[in-house]
């Protein structure tokens, strides 16, 4: 009850804060003094203390159960796990807008203490424009999403949390998610300050690389969890399936991959300054627009929150006001710079590093389009189409197979000027041999052969070559790492979609089917009560050829409240290949459905995208 | 100049796509069955439950003004809540109610129509539930208003309303 | 050099080891190639494939039994496109309503094309 009301309070104050620091900064800009104001620093600390308060009642709330507050009774129940009580705070989406406001508010604050060497007034003007978002988020909480609201008369019991939703992985993929959506909004309000202060130089790149490359990693390790999360909790078997909300998740970071190949050719040769804000203010746009998309319920997805169309109204209309804003900030400020037209050779990083961006703008508007034509053909025509993986397969593999080639060049070339250096005859054959191998894998496997096996040769030879540069210490470490996991990435999901190997069948306890060269035994099944849901367990005797037997678990757990069914895969991974089964319990009878799976290179698929961040990981921690 | 039109272009792309979202918002996001009036029923053979004949559905049609195919199983709750109503209708008009027995075991099928009552002439049965998408349904329960010439004349996708009934009585009069 | 041919020799050797596992039963295949390509329509966003209703399972069978039937994919798809409209598949036809869709990437990838084109020559 108090916790409420010290959140909903605070929140309130936090957002007087919110507007007096975008008057505030304004005020300080025309002042044209050499040090920021001590106040600002005060004022933006005081704002951050607030939404941490905020943010800690909410929690506090979750952890005793406080059904007066209508959050907690929606999302949780007492006899609910404490672990997933206080995770339970950011799985609705009250809480979870709560915490993008505590990241944002956290996030400028640290913007502005590790940029002091930057010139004050383009501090404060990223202030004045980071303000903007969080105003616009604290409007946004305030006035339809409060999540302080009461509920009078108390009830006893809460809804609960959806099951599919305790789980550990879902519990930290939203925050680190949101900390790489967050970040794009610093970028966001850095670079409009940048462009009013005519401040796009190479130094500024060298400042805003970092950010740049913190909401990359955090975007990029935020989606691989979500992905995690899908394949052993959704229980298909799969880990992406073109499902908006994951489309949605995908099109900031493609934005940010293509930018933190641009700031690199500002911070060395000062080129392309109006794509760098182009390509800034497109990823903060692309995270909001996916906000929008997500929470306004206006998709079919598998991931759902409460829908409430005011919400869906205002985080529309606060997206076109940054729109516009920066439209008009863009079309004001954004001749200055044309006068530095230095000199583009083809063969050079520059113009690979376009040649990089030109295929991230093109599976950026696969995706963007992919995503949203459902709703403008319904809209204008008034007719429904779904549009799904093979959609995306047909326009993504030839141009990612090419894509792929261009990345074994591209990152060896000079700046400025690079010489033509002959054909290498080896490479060639190399790469014919690469070609040659995939297209004998694929021939069996795969109805579109020609693009398949181009990909897969073009994946492979990306492979070899990246690890050859890893022994010659030449090249940037963390690029020759980023690219090395994108190739064994491309190859893992590759071999794990074309050597995937199924079985479904409707068995009973002691039945014996064999599949393959295995047989699969069903020998028996027990019953658990659990703190807040009864766990059907079932044991499978997985025996090989050689007499080898696996046991697999897997397990349908019948959650009380709220009264649901989740069925929970047991996976048994080794280095080439996991054993993946689930089951279904069929209506009414002593019969389950059971679907056991072998996917080849699956930890490679986690490792590789792991590898990927990690090249960003450690480009952060290495000294210029 | 140039550049003044093309941001006046950018701009007013913008505005469009925002009225296209706006209106979007207002639309449903799951399916939303058409009304496939005067569509042709698809014929289909199967087993009556009681009987355990196999029966054509063009026989079961042909002879009547109108045929009411019901969608049904003994598991479905909102079966329940639609099934007075069909015993209304049974009393209270001649009109031929047929029942497709969805996915449903014989012993709980019988269970069910002798607890709450038997308003159908005919029961067919479709065990694996493919007759049922055959016929484009989506699920239990479903009703289909079907006339002499095999034409589905209404489609009522959940459980049949107050409101339904009267429709149909009004058709079939 | 030469370790990049002993690498590659032995990515060779694992490959060819998964060849081996590699005859399944077609129709199964086909069956399930076919049910990821199209939606259940009374769930949240997942394909027929993966989702358990009785309404994916009733569908799965009716592909069986049209695939049994010799039907082809196209046929298939065409007839559940008829009787529950083009909501059902998840790949979008390639027609007159459509064709921005499918075109508006390809136009922009060329239109890319053409500015990274103008910056490097015409500069």
């Amino acid at each position: 009850m108090i916790s409420s009301h010290i959140g909903y309070y605070s929140l309130v104050l936090g957002f007087i804060l919110s507007i007096s620091l975008l008057i505030y900064s304004l005020f300080c800009f025309r002042k044209n003094n050499k040090q920021i104001n001590q106040n600002v620093f005060s004022i933006l600390f005081l704002q951050l203390f607030t939404v941490v308060i905020s943010f800690i009642s909410l929690v506090y709330s979750f952890v005793i159960s406080d059904f007066s507050n209508e959050t907690v009774y929606n999302n949780s129940h007492t006899t609910k796990p404490i672990f997933y009580k206080i995770t339970g705070t950011w799985g609705n989406h009250e809480g979870s807008l709560l915490l993008w406001l505590l990241v944002l508010t956290l996030f400028i604050f640290l913007f502005i203490v590790f940029s002091k060497k930057q010139p004050t007034k383009y501090r404060l003007l990223s202030i004045f424009f980071q303000q903007i978002i969080i105003c616009g988020f604290f409007l946004f909480l305030l006035l339809t999403s409060n999540p302080f609201n009461f509920l009078f008369p108390i009830p006893n019991e809460g809804l609960g949390l959806n099951p599919i939703l305790q789980d550990p992985a879902l519990a930290i993929h939203p925050p680190i998610l949101y900390l790489g959506y967050v970040g794009s909004s610093i970028i966001f309000s850095a670079s409009l300050a940048s462009l009013v202060e005519n401040n796009i130089n190479s130094e500024w790149a060298a400042h805003i690389k970092k950010w740049i490359l913190i909401s990359w990693v955090f975007l990029t390790i935020g989606i691989l969890l979500g992905s995690v999360w899908a394949y052993y909790e959704l229980g298909w078997g799969g880990f992406w399936f073109w499902d908006p909300v994951e489309n949605v998740s995908l099109m900031p970071w493609l934005c940010l991959t293509a930018l933190i190949h641009t700031i690199i050719v500002l911070e060395k040769r000062n080129l392309l300054k109006s794509w760098t804000v182009v390509l800034s203010i497109a990823t903060f746009t692309l995270s909001m627009s996916g906000t929008f998309l997500v929470r306004s319920g206006i998709l079919n997805s598998v991931h759902t929150f409460a829908n409430d169309p005011k919400r869906g109204v205002f985080i529309l209309f606060f997206l076109f006001v940054l729109i516009l804003l920066s439209l008009i900030l863009f079309f004001i400020y954004q001749d200055k710079d044309n006068n530095s037209q230095k000199e583009f050779f083809l063969i050079s990083k520059e113009t690979s590093i376009l040649i990089n961006n030109w295929f991230m703008m093109y599976f950026l508007s696969v995706v963007l389009i992919g995503t949203i034509y459902p709703i403008f053909l319904e809209v204008l025509i008034n007719e429904k189409i779904s549009i799904g993986p093979p959609f995306f397969n047909k326009l993504l593999i030839p141009f990612v197979a090419i894509f792929l080639i261009f990345m074994t060049i591209g990152p060896k070339l000079n700046w400025i000027k690079d010489n033509y250096r002959g054909i290498k005859y080896l490479r060639i054959i190399l790469f014919l041999i690469c070609l040659i191998l995939s297209f004998y894998l694929i021939k069996k496997t795969s109805s579109e052969i020609l693009f398949t096996s181009l990909l897969g040769g073009a994946a492979i030879y990306l492979l070899l070559i990246s690890i050859e540069d890893l022994f010659k210490k030449k090249y940037n470490i963390s690029q020759v790492i980023s690219h090395f996991g994108f190739s064994l990435f491309i190859l893992s999901i590759l071999i794990n979609s074309l050597f995937s190997n199924e079985f479904s069948a409707n068995m009973k306890v002691g039945q014996e089917i064999s599949f393959k060269k295995e047989q699969i035994k069903f020998s028996k099944i027990k019953i658990f009560e659990k703190e807040n849901y009864k766990s059907v367990v079932a044991n499978f005797e997985i025996i090989d050829e050689k007499e080898n037997v696996i046991s697999l678990y897997p397990e349908i757990r019948i959650y009380n409240q709220p009264n649901i069914l989740t069925s929970e895969a047991d996976i048994i991974s080794s280095v080439f290949s996991d054993k993946f089964m689930v089951m279904n319990l069929l209506k009414g009878e002593e019969i389950f459905n059971v679907r056991y799976q072998t996917k080849p290179f699956m930890i490679w698929i986690w490792l590789s995208a792991f590898l990927i961040s990690f090249g960003g990981i450690l480009s952060l921690f290495r000294r210029n | 100049m140039k550049k003044n039109i093309f941001y006046s272009i950018l701009f007013l792309f913008f505005i469009f796509i925002f009225i296209v979202f706006y209106l979007g918002l207002d639309k449903p996001n799951f399916y939303t069955p058409s009304e496939s009036k005067n569509k042709n029923f698809t014929t289909f053979t199967s087993k009556e439950l009681f009987l355990n004949d196999e029966f054509n559905s063009n026989d079961i049609i042909e002879n009547n003004n109108f045929t009411l195919l019901n969608v049904w199983a003994s598991w479905c709750a909102p079966c329940r809540l639609e099934h007075s109503l069909l015993m209304d209708l049974k009393e209270k008009t001649n009109i031929n109610i047929v029942g497709l027995n969805y996915k449903d075991k014989k012993n709980n099928a019988i269970k069910f129509l002798n607890e709450f009552g038997n308003p159908f002439v005919k029961i067919l049965t479709d065990p694996d539930g493919t007759i049922s998408i055959a016929l484009g349904a989506y699920g239990v329960p479903e009703t289909f208003l079907v006339n002499s010439k095999s034409k589905i004349v209404r489609k009522y996708i959940g459980p049949l309303k107050t409101d339904d009934i009267l429709e149909i009585i009004k058709i079939a009069k | 050099m030469i370790k990049l041919t002993k690498l590659f020799l032995l990515i060779l050797i694992l490959v060819l080891s998964f060849q081996k596992s590699l005859q399944a039963n077609n129709n199964s295949l086909l069956i399930n190639k076919i049910s990821k390509n199209l939606r259940c329509l009374i769930c949240q966003g997942q394909s027929v494939y993966d989702s358990q209703s009785d309404f994916a399972l009733s569908i799965k069978i009716l592909i069986k039994n049209k695939i049994e039937e010799g039907k082809s994919e196209k046929q298939i798809y065409d007839y559940l496109k008829n009787q529950y409209g083009e909501w059902i598949v998840y790949d979008p036809e390639f027609n007159k309503k459509n064709l921005v869709l499918w075109i508006f990437p390809l136009i922009l990838f060329t239109f890319g094309g053409l500015l990274i084109f103008r910056k490097v020559f015409i500069n």
